[in-house]
């Protein structure tokens, strides 16, 4: 019997029993769009974890930060300075691999920042030299930066991120407007600052779609004469907008930066007891080449210990650990979703297997005539594989488009900033999968009716 | 050389631990054009004796010679090759697949014999107007009667041109009218040329047969019992019309 053959009687069995067809094909249609939907999930996920991890600087980039004394040197704890101004000097000056360093002195606890008749509490208020805004990415969109001459003379200026503005003088979209407070005075704990810059807006692909997709409905809404706005208090968005994924645009957003030195004199005077050496929160250092990264910390790690003379008082943090997180955490999202869809993949070959044992007890008498007209057993074993092979293929066909409207689904349950990214390559190996489970499926049960006896079976009723 | 041959041909079972000779040392030559029927009561081996001959199983012991070839070795598949070209069945109960119609199921062993798909129904129609149904062929085996149906599996059994054509119990699910008509039809086949072999246990059937090989508990009886055969009253039928001409 052709393939051909077998496929149309595969078919045709189908149809005879729609119904109970369709409930076998149930299981695989789950199991393919639950893999799909999986691995799409997955690849948002990793899409918005590579997206922050640029958005923060790149592998290339890596922070020296103060840390306790370890236990074994504790008795040598007054000596210990922790990352200071020094430091930084002389990493710039004796490790060749370092292409810039940034100092950072950050106010802890974070200041309170008026404005406007306002009070805000922020993420982060540091005191930087302006190269900060090449090593964190940041750019100015309004205004300027600070200079050597503003740190020089410790001038009490500073540069805020959108999120600033949003909290103290009002967010575009809920005023109408941009509002630019260049030049309106800050004031941090109490010191009045001038503003005199302010960086773009940061968001991830996804946010700056919704956003646009909002801005594209308010202005469609306006143009069609409706007036329908919402009412009442606007309802507070929570930090980040709850969102895991924008926490590091969030972070950058909050952000307020001042002179080194106005941090130093006008902000932290007499909290610290090293008066002749500036101490830091941590210093950010970015490499002249990532392969090279080895190397720089060595260098780096030797500056150090000289100059600490053996206390490690300081922990150098590599982007590489958080990289390597991801890597992690995508492997082990990856493992799990594909064993949970492996897993109803797996069933749906159950389900198959036992409509297929089912449907040969009910037609012994056919394979008996069959038989007798001259089917071979393999004839047989072929037309039970196809049979079993059809119905998989159906349920994976079906499967593939069920796992667009599960990827919908998951979209509107779970506001997530990862919009999961659906590929070619996980469709092509679900649908494969249900392939090779429609013919392990059918090989049990078309061996068991290749090897009916002929003349048993045309006398069974 | 005869068509069939078989030499010594035993079928042994065996249940709890007993032995039952289903088939005890039978060796029998059937020609080719032959019309023969194989009687006998219902125990006596005469299923098993077609099974073998018509390649449904295989003999425990003996030689068998189909068209010149030993097949008492051939294995499973071997015997579904044998079936599908060279024996054509006709069952008691028809034994159509009752999804299929009237045509698929003509042509079902041509698909086995890998014929393709406009040959298969030109050969089809061919020995369905040979049985006198080329006006049903999309009905379903349901939507026709018991002779129909028959007929159906006759042309089913001939559409591949077979060597030998076995046909068991073929009259027993039909009335008696319709029955004949189906005997008939066997008797046709015979005329033109081709080896039938009837399974019966009714002797007025087996007597339309030229030759007859009766079955008792599992060998061929030497002499064929005239009385089981109907071939006494046969007999005497002409006896009486002989004695009316003597008056």
């Amino acid at each position: 019997m052709g393939l051909w053959n077998a496929i149309a009687v595969g078919f045709k069995e189908i149809w005879a029993h729609k119904f109970r067809s369709l409930l076998t094909m149930l299981g695989i249609i789950l199991g393919v769009s639950s893999l799909i939907a999986m691995s799409a999930l997955v690849e948002g996920m990793e899409k918005g974890s590579r997206e922050a991890l640029v958005a923060v600087g790149g592998l290339q980039k890596f922070r020296i930060e103060s840390q306790p004394v370890p236990v074994e040197q504790r008795h040598l704890r007054d000596f210990a300075t922790g990352v200071t101004l020094g430091d930084v000097y002389a990493i710039q000056n004796n490790a060749p691999e370092v292409l810039k360093i940034s100092p950072e002195m950050r106010m802890e606890p974070s200041p309170t920042l008026s404005a406007n008749g306002k009070n805000f509490r922020t993420w982060s208020t540091a005191g930087v030299w302006p190269v900060q805004l090449e090593m964190m990415e940041h750019n100015i969109e309004h205004g300027r930066c600070f200079n050597e001459v503003d740190d020089e003379q410790a001038r009490s200026v500073c540069v805020i991120g959108t999120g600033i503005r949003d909290e103290l003088w009002g967010n575009p979209e809920e005023t109408g407007k941009e509002i630019i407070p260049l030049g309106q005075t800050l004031t941090i704990n109490g010191s009045p600052f001038t503003v005199i810059g302010m960086f773009e807006h940061y968001e991830s692909d996804q946010d700056r779609k919704t956003r646009l997709l909002r801005k594209a409905e308010e202005a469609e809404r306006l143009a069609s004469g409706l007036t329908n706005a919402p009412t009442g208090p606007k309802r507070m968005r929570g930090w980040g907008g709850n969102r895991r994924g924008g926490f590091a645009f969030w972070i950058k957003n909050n952000t307020v930066y001042v002179p080194l030195n106005t941090m130093w004199i006008k902000l932290l005077s007499g909290q610290t007891n090293t008066p002749s050496d500036k101490r830091l929160s941590e210093m950010e250092i970015k490499v002249r080449d990532v392969d090279k990264l080895e190397l720089a910390l060595s260098e780096i790690r030797n500056v150090m210990m000289v100059r600490h003379r053996g206390i490690e008082d300081f922990n150098v943090r590599t982007q590489e650990d958080w990289a390597e997180q991801i890597n992690v955490f995508i492997k082990n999202a990856r493992l799990s979703g594909g064993l949970i869809a492996g897993i109803s993949l797996l069933v749906g070959g159950i389900g198959i297997m036992n409509i297929m044992l089912a449907s040969i007890s009910e037609r012994i008498r056919e394979i008996g005539i069959r038989k007798a007209v001259g089917a071979g057993a393999l004839d047989i074993f072929v037309q039970i594989v196809v049979e079993s092979t059809v119905i998989a293929l159906i349920g994976g066909i079906a499967g593939v488009g069920t796992s667009y409207g599960l990827i919908q689904l998951i979209i509107a349950f779970t506001t997530t900033d990862n919009a999961p990214i659906v590929t070619v390559s996980s469709m092509a190996i679900a649908f494969g999968a249900s392939a090779v489970i429609g013919v392990l499926a059918g090989l049990f049960p078309a061996l068991k009716a290749a090897r009916m006896n002929v003349i048993q079976s045309l006398r069974y009723d | 050389m005869a068509l069939l041959e078989l030499r010594n041909v035993s079928k042994i079972y065996h249940l709890g631990g007993e032995e039952i000779r289903a088939l005890d040392d039978v060796t029998l030559d059937i020609e080719a054009g032959e019309f023969c029927s194989i009687i006998g009561p219902s125990g006596s081996g005469k299923s098993t004796l077609m099974h073998i001959l018509g390649c449904l199983d295989s003999p425990s012991l003996g030689t068998i010679k189909l068209d010149g070839v030993e097949i008492q070795k051939a294995s499973t598949s071997q015997l579904a090759h044998i079936r599908n070209r060279k024996i054509g069945f006709v069952f008691q109960f028809f034994n159509l697949l009752p999804k299929l119609n009237v045509v698929q199921n003509v042509e079902l062993p041509m698909i086995y014999s890998g014929i393709g798909g406009k040959e298969r129904r030109e050969r089809a129609l061919k020995a369905l107007e040979m049985v006198e149904l080329g006006n049903r062929l999309k009905n379903r085996p349901s939507q026709l009667s018991g002779g129909q149906q028959q007929r159906v599996a006759i042309a089913r059994a001939l559409v591949n041109d077979p060597k030998i054509i076995f046909a068991d119990e073929p009259t027993g699910n039909l009335d008696t009218h319709t029955g004949e008509v189906i005997l008939e039809l066997f008797r046709n086949l015979s005329r033109q040329g081709r080896t039938v072999m009837l399974v019966t246990h009714n002797p007025e059937i087996a007597a339309v047969t030229p030759r007859r090989i009766e079955i008792r508990n599992g060998k061929i009886a030497d002499k064929v019992d005239t009385r089981l055969a109907g071939l006494d009253r046969l007999a005497a039928a002409a006896a009486k019309s002989a004695a009316a001409g003597a008056h």
